[in-house]
């Protein structure tokens, strides 16, 4: 019988001779990194999101704004000169999913918190073309109409709580009053304005 | 990285590029001694075979290749675990070198504008250049790439300046950012809907577009009032706080009736964001020259 007839007809050995073949990228490559201080750890300063920056995080998720936009500063000149200090592991360990993306129709939000003022942020999500002339960004004027949704929020604290980020049971149980009646846009521009504010320095 | 993990990595490692190597060579078929019943697979299909050649030598080769520089690549750079690679190479030392490189082709263009005097540097045509990129980069998305402003974001070109336009006061604004409050309704948060409509119309009085004659007339006291305060006694302004002027017919938010209104009611706020930090004190200092030479012809 030939080598390659055995493995062709027994799907079995098949099987787990191709589980191993591709499981070799990932044991080298992904299952080291769980146990690395550089990733597990955050970085000195970092705090969870707050219930309100939280659930501008799920509307940011919501409009598919990672889709267009990444969080992920590579350490090249050409993007620390434009978007200030490369991103760090340890920025991300409170997000779950992270919001890294791969493809930046508009630029890159990793450090955006702060660059502009609330009013702009408002503005430019009510009307992108209003601000900037040239922007092919669709307008989200939704927002400044839809409530946030305060009835889940606690839930979804409590998931993350569960998944280790260190939300406090007092953080949970106000969590749904903090917010209530707030308006999707004071949501989002929160969550925008905090974005990578922990490492601050351009250089 | 602990060396459990370190030896972990390299083994994985090597082991996939070495069992490459290894699988390349056991299932190598020789080009020559095959008999001819070796050379299909040794079934059929509605009568069509299978032909079970070797490799292509030159494929053969290829394949090999890829393997030794795999090997040479781990030798250089850092793919094993704790092995740091002879060339020492890591992404955080390529961009500093980057950085540095950088630093020896402008550092010294960029010391040198950053000593000049901001009136001087705006004469400078390199300096302005330099100049006009930071702007496009950092401050067009909020005052336009001509510099001219839009509602709520001020015109940068027109002499007209909220927190004054001399080359120190704009670097001062640039650096540190400022802070735009008016609170609704001014300093009088009793102002009645009939008030509101007469110290509108005395705004628009003072560029002559007034609706209602009589309610200007009577809105001058409601202003001295709520926003003699910031706006001063004439209404000319004050730069210290960034209060604008009112008369000279230049609007940061819109200059009709019912806008005037809304900002009466609801009071405007808004932020220039602090620079310093963002934007290196040499580029500060050119921006600020950018910045002063607009309105400078």
């Amino acid at each position: 019988m030939k080598k390659h007839e055995l493995i062709e007809k027994n799907i079995g050995l098949m099987i787990v001779l191709i589980v191993l073949t591709i499981s070799g990228g990932f044991l080298a490559e992904v299952v080291p990194l769980f146990f690395q201080k550089s990733v597990n750890e955050p970085v000195e300063g970092l705090e969870p999101l707050n219930a309100l920056e939280l659930e501008g995080r799920d509307i940011y998720i919501r409009e598919g704004c990672h889709v267009c936009h990444t969080q992920q500063i590579r350490p090249f000149r050409a993007e620390t000169e434009r978007y200030g200090h490369y991103s760090v592991a340890g920025e991300f360990v409170y997000d779950r999913p992270f919001l890294w993306g791969s493809k930046r129709t508009g630029p890159d939000l990793a450090r955006v918190g702060g660059r502009y003022s609330d009013a702009w942020q408002r503005q430019h999500l009510f009307n992108p073309r209003s601000v900037v002339p040239e922007s092919n960004m669709p307008a989200f004027p939704w927002l400044f109409e839809n409530k946030v949704d305060h009835e889940s929020i606690d839930e979804r604290m409590k998931t993350l709580q569960t998944l280790g980020v260190p939300y406090s049971d007092e953080q949970v149980a106000n969590a749904s009053e903090d917010i209530r009646g707030k308006f999707e846009i004071e949501a989002l521009v929160a969550y925008l304005q905090q974005l990578g504010t922990v490492i601050s320095e351009k250089r | 990285m602990s060396t459990f993990w370190s030896i972990w990595i390299s083994v994985i490692v090597l082991g996939t590029v070495f069992g490459c190597w290894w699988l390349l060579y056991a299932t190598r078929k020789s080009q020559t001694t095959d008999t001819e019943t070796d050379r299909t697979m040794g079934h059929s299909f509605d009568g069509i075979e299978e032909y079970d050649n070797p490799l292509p030598k030159w494929w053969f080769y290829l394949f090999l290749a890829t393997c030794i520089f795999a090997l040479g690549y781990l030798a250089l750079y850092p793919g094993l675990g704790n092995y740091k690679g002879l060339l020492g190479w890591t992404s955080a030392n390529q961009w500093e070198a980057e950085m540095a490189d950088a630093e020896d082709k402008y550092g010294e263009i960029y010391a040198q504008f950053g000593k000049t005097p901001i009136p001087e540097l705006a004469k400078n045509e390199d300096a302005m250049k330099i100049g006009q990129r930071l702007f496009a980069n950092n401050c067009s998305v909020c005052h336009g790439t001509a510099a001219r402003g839009q509602v709520g974001f001020p015109n940068l070109t027109d002499n007209d300046w909220l927190y004054g336009g001399s080359p120190e006061q704009i670097h001062t604004t640039i650096t540190q950012g400022r802070m735009g409050n008016m609170p609704a309704k001014g300093v009088m948060p009793s102002m009645t809907n009939e008030q509101v409509n007469q110290v509108v119309n005395y705004v628009l009085s003072f560029s002559g577009r007034e609706k209602d004659a009589e309610a200007a007339e009577a809105g001058a006291q409601v202003f001295a009032q709520a926003c003699s305060a910031c706006h001063g006694p004439n209404a000319k302004g004050n730069q210290a706080m960034g209060a604008p002027n009112l008369t000279d017919n230049v609007w940061l938010y819109g200059s009709t009736y019912e806008w005037i209104k809304e900002t009466v009611m609801n009071g405007r706020q808004n932020q220039m964001p602090a620079q310093e930090g963002r934007l290196s004190d040499d580029q500060i200092q050119i921006v600020s020259a950018y910045v002063y030479s607009l309105s400078q012809d």
